[in-house]
């Protein structure tokens, strides 16, 4: 696969699957603010990965609109990070995978948008302003939680310690993000780590909170390779199209 | 209760004069306006339910973002209004709690199921329709706050017409399973949208007060009538069939005119036997409760940064 077209679908499916797990929140925030603020977030994303299935569709030539890519593929074709695939679970461990992609996604894109792909760019340089905010929001919470309640602590600190193996594959660069980097779409993946480690050194240091670091660092997504939650997000999220093929809506 | 204000407040009302927060008004003024501006809050904050229902299914990306930004806008209007309510002394720890105990009422509406696609799409097209209806009229309400936030919320809810009847059409004019599943949401919503005005005028107890006071300007079925009067004309340009073998046009008075209204139904609806009354309650009590603690944790955290501001400061 042509390596934009292959970074467009990464970046499109992480939105898209990321966007999918916050709109669950609607109705179900802990305030109304945050079922405001989750139905936002979640726009933002699925706005991102309609922007990069449509260029996806583009360069590929073969008529797949961005509908068709985010319906009609199935788990082992798409290739986001396990991460944004990880269940909702408590609020804890919502804001902390939304704070682990949003500080990756807010740096990357800022690359993006500089960088030498100008329909890449176009796209990062408004997913960059979204998942900036995401971070602060999520990043604010974050500390909120971590210096909250004693029960607030704890929360967080396990949602850290059981989503942090997935935060090593952002890093896990394969051939198609090593042309990318020496075409300048995107940076290198040690420069970006030490970003997203500051970023998110400083949150944690605020909210007290410490990473455990056990060894185990899942992966694969980049190549279809997924736990077992996506292929039920997607079995729900694609009822519609796959019973009713071809049809407009 | 002093007569001569009172005297004074009902000319000034009469007169299309506005009240504002604090400006002196009789008790049941108050009230009134606290448990119908707090039950439309209520609405907004329980209508999200059978329309988030299908955020996860909605069937293409274009029509995912229209709901999500849709049922982000009613959650808010519920801001929105319960802020309106606490001008008038109401917390909002009060309204909440009266929403979560069943004290409080919402629109009835929201007690019927969303079983598919285009059950989302009709709540859209007929029951924002049946909303704006019920609050053009609201925006020249005599509470000026309730007033302001009407004219923002109705601009809203004109956009979410527009595009619920616009999806009906992508519907109504698809596939043969989408036009069935179509005729299916209207047969599912017509009853219950046009039932969303209330009890007929000849038992409607609060109308007569609410009309002097200028809080209301038509009557239930003035407003129902202008509803039917758009959506029938609406329902052929979809080539829906509305279920009801009496409608007919009355030619001397140029309105559609219905069959008769089950308003044992409506009223076993608001009494808690509809479809979904409990699922409704359970699953707003249950967001409620689990997000105990993070609202217990936002607390905890302001108070340590008070504290902290308040050390540095002395
Ligand atoms: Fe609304
Ligand atoms: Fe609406």
């Amino acid at each position: 696969m042509d390596a934009v077209i292959a970074t467009a679908l990464r970046f499109g499916d992480n939105a898209m699957v990321l966007g999918q797990r916050l709109g669950r929140w609607v109705s179900r925030s802990p305030t109304i603010e945050l079922d405001v603020g989750f139905a936002n977030q979640a726009l933002d994303l699925i706005g991102q990965a309609n922007l990069f299935y449509e260029l996806a569709g583009r360069l590929e030539g073969k008529g797949r609109s961005a509908d068709d890519l985010a319906f009609l593929r199935g788990a082992d074709e798409y290739y986001n990070v396990q991460l944004v695939e990880q269940p909702n679970g408590d609020f804890a461990q919502t804001v902390m995978r939304q704070v682990l992609y949003a500080a990756y996604a807010d740096i990357v894109f800022d690359f993006m948008a500089k960088g030498s792909n100008d329909d890449l760019a176009a796209i990062a340089a408004k997913g960059q302003k979204e998942m900036a905010y995401h971070f602060r929001h999520a990043g604010e919470w974050v500390i909120r939680l971590g210096d909250g309640t004693e029960e607030s602590h704890a929360r967080s600190q396990k949602a850290l310690d059981f989503l942090w193996p997935w935060s090593h594959e952002l890093f896990a660069y394969d051939a198609v993000d090593e042309k990318m980097v020496r075409q300048d779409v995107l940076p290198d993946a040690e420069t970006i780590k030490k970003q997203w480690m500051e970023s998110l050194g400083e949150v944690f240091e605020r909210a007290g909170l410490i990473i455990n670091e056990d060894g185990w660092q899942p992966g694969g997504g980049r190549e279809g390779v997924h736990s077992e939650h996506l292929s039920y997000l997607l079995t729900e999220m694609q009822v519609l199209p796959r019973t009713y093929p071809g049809t407009q809506w | 209760m002093d007569s001569k204000q009172l005297e004074a407040f009902d000319s000034h009302v009469a007169g299309e004069g506005k009240v504002e927060p604090k400006d002196w008004m009789p008790d049941n003024y108050r009230q009134t306006l606290i448990r119908q501006i707090s039950q439309h809050a209520h609405s907004e904050i329980i209508g999200m339910q059978p329309e988030g229902n299908w955020i996860s299914r909605a069937p293409s990306l274009r029509r995912k973002m229209i709901l999500l930004a849709k049922v982000q806008d009613e959650a808010g209007h519920g801001l929105y209004l319960y802020s309106a309510a606490e001008t008038l002394g109401v917390s909002r720890g009060e309204m909440d709690q009266a929403l979560l105990s069943g004290k409080a009422k919402y629109s009835s509406i929201f007690n019927y199921p969303t079983l598919t696609w285009a059950d989302a799409v009709a709540i859209g097209w007929l029951v924002d329709g049946a909303a704006i209806t019920n609050q053009i009229p609201l925006c020249r309400c005599s509470y000026g706050p309730y007033a302001r936030a009407m004219v923002r919320v109705c601009k809203e809810e004109a956009f979410h017409q527009r595009q619920g009847f616009e999806g009906m059409m992508a519907l109504a004019k698809g596939t043969s399973e989408q036009k069935a599943m179509a005729q299916g949401a209207l047969d599912r919503w017509w009853w219950p949208s046009i039932a969303m005005f209330g009890p007929p005028d000849d038992d409607s107890p609060h109308s007569a007060q609410s009309m002097a006071w200028k809080i209301k300007r038509f009557s239930n079925d003035e407003l129902r009538q202008k509803f039917i009067d758009m959506a029938v004309i609406q329902a052929q340009a979809l080539g829906l069939e509305i279920p009801d073998p009496d409608l007919k046009l009355n030619e001397e008075t140029g309105h559609w005119q219905t069959g008769p209204i089950d308003w044992d139904e409506f009223w076993a609806v608001v009494k808690g036997k509809g479809p979904c009354n409990r699922q409704r309650m359970t699953h707003r009590r249950k967001a409620h409760d689990e997000g105990a603690w993070v609202r217990e944790a936002a607390m905890a955290f302001a108070n340590k940064q008070q504290q902290k501001s308040e050390k540095a400061a002395a």
